[in-house]
């Protein structure tokens, strides 16, 4: 090829800028497109670790053990063969991050230090302070500078993806972006594009995202033929701090660290918390939950949690609930939890090494998203996605410290399945150049347009009403009525978007219209992720109907798949691919029982026998 | 001031009834700046960052006059990703974890002064980006392929590294320093990342190329002294002491670094 291959990446998280540096590495040429500067982008917010099975700490740990845990926790919807791939590459993808100078945390000899986290009985979880997610993404964000520096790597920030740019066989050939400062549209050729866009937690109002989890580019992809999966499958972090703003994360390592989620055993005890005796505390998840603990699942805290509070017996009668460190030795809790408990004292004014926190389930993950093959491929050719804006790990529930190697993974697979595919591809279908003055003009028409609207209603309050609803009936508890009531409102919604008016007459690096483009994207993921939810009549993982309390392998061991038509989505299902561990129920109040232990690997395997990084 | 006392305040005074917020403006990098009055109701635990977002719901000043919504930056709100920096009385601090309760009245934002002004409380830090180039802010890597793991290293070797890789590239040392401006000066932020590599042992083998990173006309020499830096920092990062330890390698590579080549 007389050109090098050029491949756009949109969003710089871990996903964005794994696989950024791997092209580059690679010798080829990569644009990155990002809404904000890379460096701050929502994986810094990621607290408590990165999953591989080391096993160093002589538990017999394997990378079959993490993957049995991955697949259990998922309630089974997860398609087996890529989340295997992805514990047997995270041993050494933990390595890499070491090499890169990631300061983990040590033991006495020196060696990376392991915790324990949700959902397994394992100390295999990797973490640097309280602060993983941060000094993952920097390692990488340094890493791709250096390629910046050499000429490799092309940054696009504050560029916001607005459309792909299709052929006329539906070939991805590029995007439109748009520069948010100018709000200047521009058509950038590429011979693949790869999507690490992370989560849509914005259309639930308030959540645990950072403000430019959307969605909306994953929204665009999905209206222009992507199809979209598992998208009612929305993790509720058991422990956030509410706040006016958003709700802020308390990383799940305060309880893998020893905390512990009571209320007064009687409801409404107005008592300072210090001042509750031992036998006055009801430690509920501790003793519904003996095998487990304070450490069962996400879903299952989330919806302990949550029950708790709906039956009246939070703390003070209110949507909140103790998560107490208090016990734990102060030096303990600065040393392995310092930049967590600094978060909580710094919004809420209380110390958490000395007066329980109080906190309440928040929004906080995405396991639905893009459809993606094993190679991270989507079904538009030409068009690949990884991390959280890819669907393909979790299945029905994600454990923590999975998203931080599954976004790597992600990145590392889809850098050489893009070189591939682009290095075989044939340039600018029959029409040339046209798609891309084409696409231009038509996301040009939809600005002019949005920016000569005048009408009565808000941006903002159509947001704050769509994040309400979805909040209070797309989350934690769903019921058929109401999903259908929430459909209904989003239609509403969609039909008073067409008369908001922008609210900024300066356009100059406004936010007000990159926001209403956002809005209508948001609006058409959340009816995908509310028929989702109303169309599957089972609980599974973090998708929970009380009407329907049984998980229904029978009919729902599938892989709900939203296809976009003027209609609304078109919903249909695909068969998950169980060939490895057999499905089996999910029960943590005991310890896990029947594993599959793998045939082939011999156990326990030395950190040197991992499989290899690709 | 600990949490605790902060509380003490906070439960002493009488909660005022309404918000008061003076904000510096400017349409564009060419018009002049103005100020702007807005008042809203007071609620407990309002952030500036949720007193932004109700005044662009609906722009009206104190006046009752229509306006445009003030832009600002905003993306993590838990004072990890360090974009919502801006002057918050004064200070150079994150907005999202700027508390009205603990604020004085009426509260007053503007942009941050050392970075070009693009609108109202947004500036350019690409500076800051370009400075880590320039100081070659990464571990030479053979590659990406595994290796194995890296080498041992001792936790408190470790926490000292991880205090300075902290660093969320804010720029409030910047904002505090009377010797950056423009130009003329690297900063204390980028110093410190020479430090975090310099401190490892991989990232050690390329120390020279990094030092001289920081001995050019805008290097380490330029620090005054003043010790505003490592006060304004919201990680705690102890920029002095990183500047103490280059000043001091740079110094014996400026005496020895020439036997080398």
């Amino acid at each position: 090829m007389a050109e090098g291959i050029k491949i756009a990446i949109v969003g710089g998280g871990l996903a964005g800028l794994a696989a950024a540096m791997r092209i580059a590495e690679a010798g080829h040429s990569v644009d990155l497109f990002s809404v904000v500067p890379v460096k701050r982008s929502h994986s810094v917010c990621a607290q408590g670790g990165i999953n591989g099975a080391v096993n160093t700490k002589g538990e017999g740990d394997s990378t079959w053990e993490h993957f049995d845990d991955t697949v259990y926790g998922g309630d089974f919807l997860a398609n087996q063969p890529p989340a295997k791939a992805m514990c047997e590459m995270a041993p050494s993808i933990i390595y890499l991050f070491d090499r890169m100078g990631v300061p983990f945390s040590r033991t006495p000899e020196g060696l990376l230090d392991f915790r324990r986290f949700g959902g397994t009985k394992h100390h295999r979880t990797a973490f640097a302070g309280a602060s993983t997610g941060q000094q993952l993404l920097y390692a990488l964000d340094e890493q791709v500078r250096r390629y910046e520096v050499n000429g490799k790597v092309r940054k696009f920030e504050h560029w916001e993806m607005l459309s792909l740019v299709l052929d006329e066989a539906q070939v991805c050939r590029g995007l439109i972006a748009m520069n948010l400062q100018t709000l200047e549209l521009k058509a950038f050729p590429a011979d693949a594009v790869i999507a690490a866009t992370g989560g849509p937690g914005l259309i639930f109002g308030k959540s645990t995202n950072s403000m430019v989890c959307t969605g909306s580019a994953v929204a665009a992809c999905y209206q222009q033929g992507a199809k979209y999966a598992n998208g009612e499958f929305i993790q509720v972090h058991p422990t956030s701090i509410p706040g006016e703003d958003k709700l802020r994360l308390m990383s799940e390592s305060a309880r893998g660290e020893g905390g512990r989620v009571w209320v007064p055993r009687q409801a409404g005890d107005t008592r300072a918390p210090s001042s509750i005796p031992e036998k006055e505390r009801w430690y509920f998840l501790e003793e519904k939950y003996p095998a487990y603990g304070n450490l069962v699942p996400r879903d299952i805290a989330t919806r302990e949690i949550f029950q708790v509070c709906i039956e009246g017996k939070g703390v003070a009668r209110e949507n909140q609930v103790y998560l107490d460190v208090t016990h734990i030795p102060a030096e303990t809790l600065d040393r392995k939890l310092g930049a967590i408990l600094e978060i909580y004292e710094m919004f809420v004014g209380d110390d958490p090494r000395h007066v329980p926190m109080r906190i309440f389930p928040g929004v906080h993950y995405s396991m639905g998203g893009l459809w993606v093959d094993y190679e991270q491929r989507t079904n538009i050719l030409g068009l690949l996605a990884a991390g959280e804006c890819d669907y393909s790990i979790h299945g029905a529930n994600r454990l923590g410290a999975n998203s931080l190697v599954s976004c790597v993974y992600g990145g590392f697979i889809a850098a050489p399945a893009a070189i591939q595919y682009a290095t075989g591809v044939q340039r600018n279908g029959s029409n040339g150049s046209g798609v891309y003055d084409q696409e231009l003009r038509k996301q040009q028409e939809i600005n002019d347009a949005l920016i000569k609207q005048r009408g009565k209603e808000n941006q903002y309050v159509l947001h704050q009403e769509m994040g309400k609803w979805m909040t209070d009936n797309v989350t934690v508890v769903r019921y058929n009525d109401k999903l259908k009531e929430t459909d209904n409102k989003l239609l509403e919604l969609m039909d008073r978007y067409k008369r908001i008016s922008i609210n900024d007459s300066n356009l100059w690096a406004t936010m007000a219209l990159p926001h209403a483009r956002h809005l209508d994207n948001m609006l058409e993921l959340a009816r995908v992720i509310t028929l989702g939810a109303l169309n599957r009549n089972e609980s599974r993982g973090a998708h929970y109907k009380p009407d329907f309390p049984e998980r229904d392998d029978e009919n729902f061991l599938k892989t709900t798949i939203a296809e976009y038509s003027g209609e609304g989505p078109v919903l249909s299902y695909e068969a998950v691919d169980v060939s490895l561990i057999p499905p089996r129920k999910r029960d943590y109040s005991k310890a896990k029982q029947e594993k599959q232990p793998d045939p082939a690997a011999p156990r326990p395997s030395a950190p040197a026998e991992k499989s290899r990084v690709q | 001031m600990s949490a605790h006392a902060v509380n003490q305040k906070k439960s002493n005074r009488v909660p005022p009834k309404t918000v008061e917020i003076h904000i510096r403006r400017r349409a564009n990098p060419d018009s002049p700046q103005y100020w702007e009055v807005f008042e809203l109701p007071y609620r407990p635990n309002l952030n500036i960052i949720s007193c932004l977002m109700e005044i662009q719901k609906n722009p009206v000043t104190k006046e009752g006059n229509p306006t445009t919504p003030p832009v600002w930056q905003m993306n993590c709100l838990e004072q990890v990703c360090g974009i919502c920096t801006m002057v918050i009385n004064g200070r150079a601090r994150q907005s999202c974890s700027a508390l009205i309760d603990n604020l004085e009245q009426p509260i007053k934002l503007e942009p941050m002064s050392k970075f070009p002004n693009i609108r109202d409380l947004v500036v350019d830090r690409s500076q800051m980006f370009d400075h880590l180039k320039q100081v070659n802010a990464w571990v030479e890597l053979d590659g990406t392929h595994d290796l194995g793991p890296g080498p041992r290293m001792d936790q408190e070797e470790v926490q000292e590294r991880y205090s300075y890789s902290r660093c969320m590239t804010c720029g409030c040392c910047l904002e505090a320093c009377p010797q950056y401006e423009g130009d003329n000066y690297i900063g204390p932020q980028a110093i410190a990342q020479v430090r975090l590599f310099n401190m490892h042992p991989s990232g050690k083998m390329t120390r020279d190329e990094r030092l001289e990173g920081i001995m050019g006309e805008d290097g380490i020499t330029n620090c005054g002294n003043a010790q505003n830096c490592v006060k304004a920092c919201p990680m705690g990062i102890p920029l002095t002491r990183a500047i103490y330890e280059e000043n001091r390698e740079t110094v014996v590579h400026g005496l020895f670094g020439w036997l080398k080549s």
